[in-house]
């Protein structure tokens, strides 16, 4: 078993406010994470609560199937919640010294970590100095100063300009590629599409999907066509049973299939019909309309 | 144990206004030493504090720890930032999430403020060894030793202090609020006083009993005001028919109540730390 993180039945409210309702998912070696869900639905409470800074109201998580105390737990997971926390007044080394203390791990980590995220030359510079690019690369050379076995990261990229978004991205990337675990918060949808492999979709608090970013909904994709004659088009879809809904859009036909049918079967079969298509692209739905479509069907 | 010590260490060190302020401290109380300086002339009376005896064994014990005790204001300072900056700074947050757990965090600023207080009472001894050895008029062995117990109420005088701003550091999360509030609260164990002793206990000590058993006032019980005690001035009031029957040791129970205090301001700080949401 290599499970490192399982959480049954967390629940935590602020009040009459239920930040996190009766929440439940596990997380396996190997894997990369994704907690997806709009500002407020309860992602940051969640990792705050298996990080031992927010009591849990009531349920229960367990770090490595619970053979240590979370604190020792946590030295050998690396994390970052929203911004990054220094000490103003330090350098960049006095900093993640002090970080080695905390964990425990050696000093010489120091020099390794600050070269991976490029700030060996910002080492001696202090924390008030930085961009925030460079705080927040600064925090993720922190959290890998003990090769953890878990990369928690929450909201990486907020607030930094494109190219700090994409350094961010590229680290965690090559970071992901090391075959290291991560768990990655976000709102924006494409970020977790790009990295992740797995994905948990929260809404008010409650959990609405986890499992595989490409099981989120089982579909077969669709289609969006155009032709000279769209009115035949268009009831000549509707006639075959292998196509669900189809619809206008802008000035498009999209199809969405109800069972496997590649796009060369369906221009034979259209050729076939007498239409002949001037616009033909088969596309899986992306993550933001998945997203939409399991919001929109719970509620 | 060493590694707690080390995390603060380096958290203090690397702070220039912290660095700063325990030197000031400390070269401060090395200044203790310029009383023996004191000289005026009045007239035709030419007077130097050293020689009125002030620096006697065993007096200046009482003395030099009463004074030195004023100092610690300045650690004071130290001591409520480093709880307080935690909070501003939302280090503590990123503590505890590396992996430092809050009965070692709370325990690491104890140990801090421990070894504070150890420094400063090695400093005073020190100082008011050298300085009796000078000044004194007895030097024998037994002279020496007696009422060395004072040093023992100054360091618990201090960690009971320390462990005050410590809590209020938590509590009140905001330095200046939290040394504010500290004075504050000397104003309010003051009212109080005044008012148990006017209003509810006229007559008789109670109001002086249950005084006692407030934090700021317990912990100035273990060091009293040694200046009536010295020899000069009581001669003085004798000759205005005043006489001083005070108590000036410090009882079993004194050092118990600052003990218990302490307990509650550590125990307290964790228990606020552990309900707490960051």
């Amino acid at each position: 078993m290599n499970t490192i993180l399982t959480i049954n039945n967390l629940t935590k409210k602020f009040g009459r406010l239920t930040a996190v309702n009766n929440l439940s998912f596990t997380i396996e070696k190997g894997n990369v994470y994704g907690i997806l869900g709009p500002n407020g639905s309860g992602k940051s409470t969640t990792l705050g609560i298996v990080l031992n800074v927010v009591n849990k109201t009531s349920g229960d998580f367990q770090w490595f199937n619970g053979e240590e105390s979370t604190n020792n737990a946590l030295k050998k997971v690396g994390a970052i919640i929203e911004r990054p926390n220094f000490y103003p007044y330090m350098t960049a080394a006095a900093n993640l010294n002090l970080v080695c203390k905390i964990k425990g791990v050696p000093a010489n980590k120091v020099e390794e970590k600050l070269r991976l995220v490029e700030l060996w030359d910002r080492r001696d510079d202090k924390f008030k100095t930085f961009s925030l690019g460079m705080k927040q690369r600064l925090a993720i050379a922190s959290a890998l100063l003990n090769d953890p076995e878990i990369l928690i990261l929450d909201e990486p990229t907020n607030g930094l300009d494109p190219q700090g978004i994409h350094q961010i991205r590229e680290l965690i990337k090559q970071i992901a590629q090391t075959g290291t675990t991560i768990l990655l918060a976000s709102h924006l949808l494409d970020e977790v599409e790009k990295v992740c492999s797995h994905v948990v979709i929260m809404r008010k608090g409650v959990k609405l999907y986890s499992g595989r970013v490409d099981e989120m909904i089982a579909s077969f994709g669709f289609f969006e066509l155009k032709s000279e004659n769209q009115e035949l088009l268009l009831t000549t879809l509707k006639e075959n049973p292998a196509f669900g809904n189809v619809s206008h859009q802008n000035d498009y036909i999209k199809v969405i299939l109800n069972e496997d049918v590649t796009a060369t079967e369906m221009n034979k079969f259209l050729f076939e019909k007498g239409i002949i298509l001037s616009h033909l692209v088969k596309r899986k739905e992306s993550l933001e309309e998945q997203f939409l479509q399991l919001t929109a069907n719970q509620q | 144990m060493k590694r707690l010590l080390q995390i603060e260490f380096i958290k203090l060190w690397n702070s220039r206004s912290s660095k700063i302020l325990i030197g000031a401290y400390f070269v401060l109380l090395c200044l203790i030493t310029l009383i023996a300086a004191i000289k005026f002339d009045i007239g035709s009376i030419h007077f130097n504090l050293a020689e009125q005896g002030i620096f006697n064994f065993p007096y200046i014990w009482h003395l030099n720890t009463f004074i030195a005790a004023f100092l610690k204001i300045f650690l004071a300072v130290v001591i409520v930032s480093m709880m307080s900056n935690e909070y501003s700074n939302k280090t503590i947050k990123q503590n505890l999430i590396d992996g430092l757990s809050k009965k070692e965090f709370v325990l690491s600023k104890f140990l801090t403020v421990v070894v504070f207080s150890v420094i400063s009472t090695i400093f005073i001894a020190v100082v008011t060894l050298i300085l009796g050895l000078i000044y004194s008029d007895f030097k024998t062995f037994s002279i020496i030793t007696t009422d060395i117990d004072y040093l023992f109420a100054y360091f618990i005088k201090l960690v009971g202090f320390f462990s005050f701003c410590l809590f209020l550091g938590v509590l009140i999360k905001r330095s200046a609020f939290a040394l504010g509030f500290l004075i504050l609260w000397q104003i309010i164990e003051g009212i109080t006083y005044g008012v148990l002793k006017k209003y509810v206990f006229t007559e008789g000590n109670t109001t002086d009993y249950i005084m006692d058993l407030f934090p700021l006032n317990s912990m100035s019980n273990l060091l009293k005001e040694p200046v009536s005690k010295f020899g000069a001035v009581k001669a003085v009031a004798n000759q205005v028919g005043e006489t001083f029957t005070k108590d000036y040791g410090t009882h079993w129970y004194e050092y118990f109540i600052v003990i218990v205090w302490t307990l509650i301001f550590v125990y307290g700080s964790l228990a606020l730390l552990k309900k707490r949401d960051l």
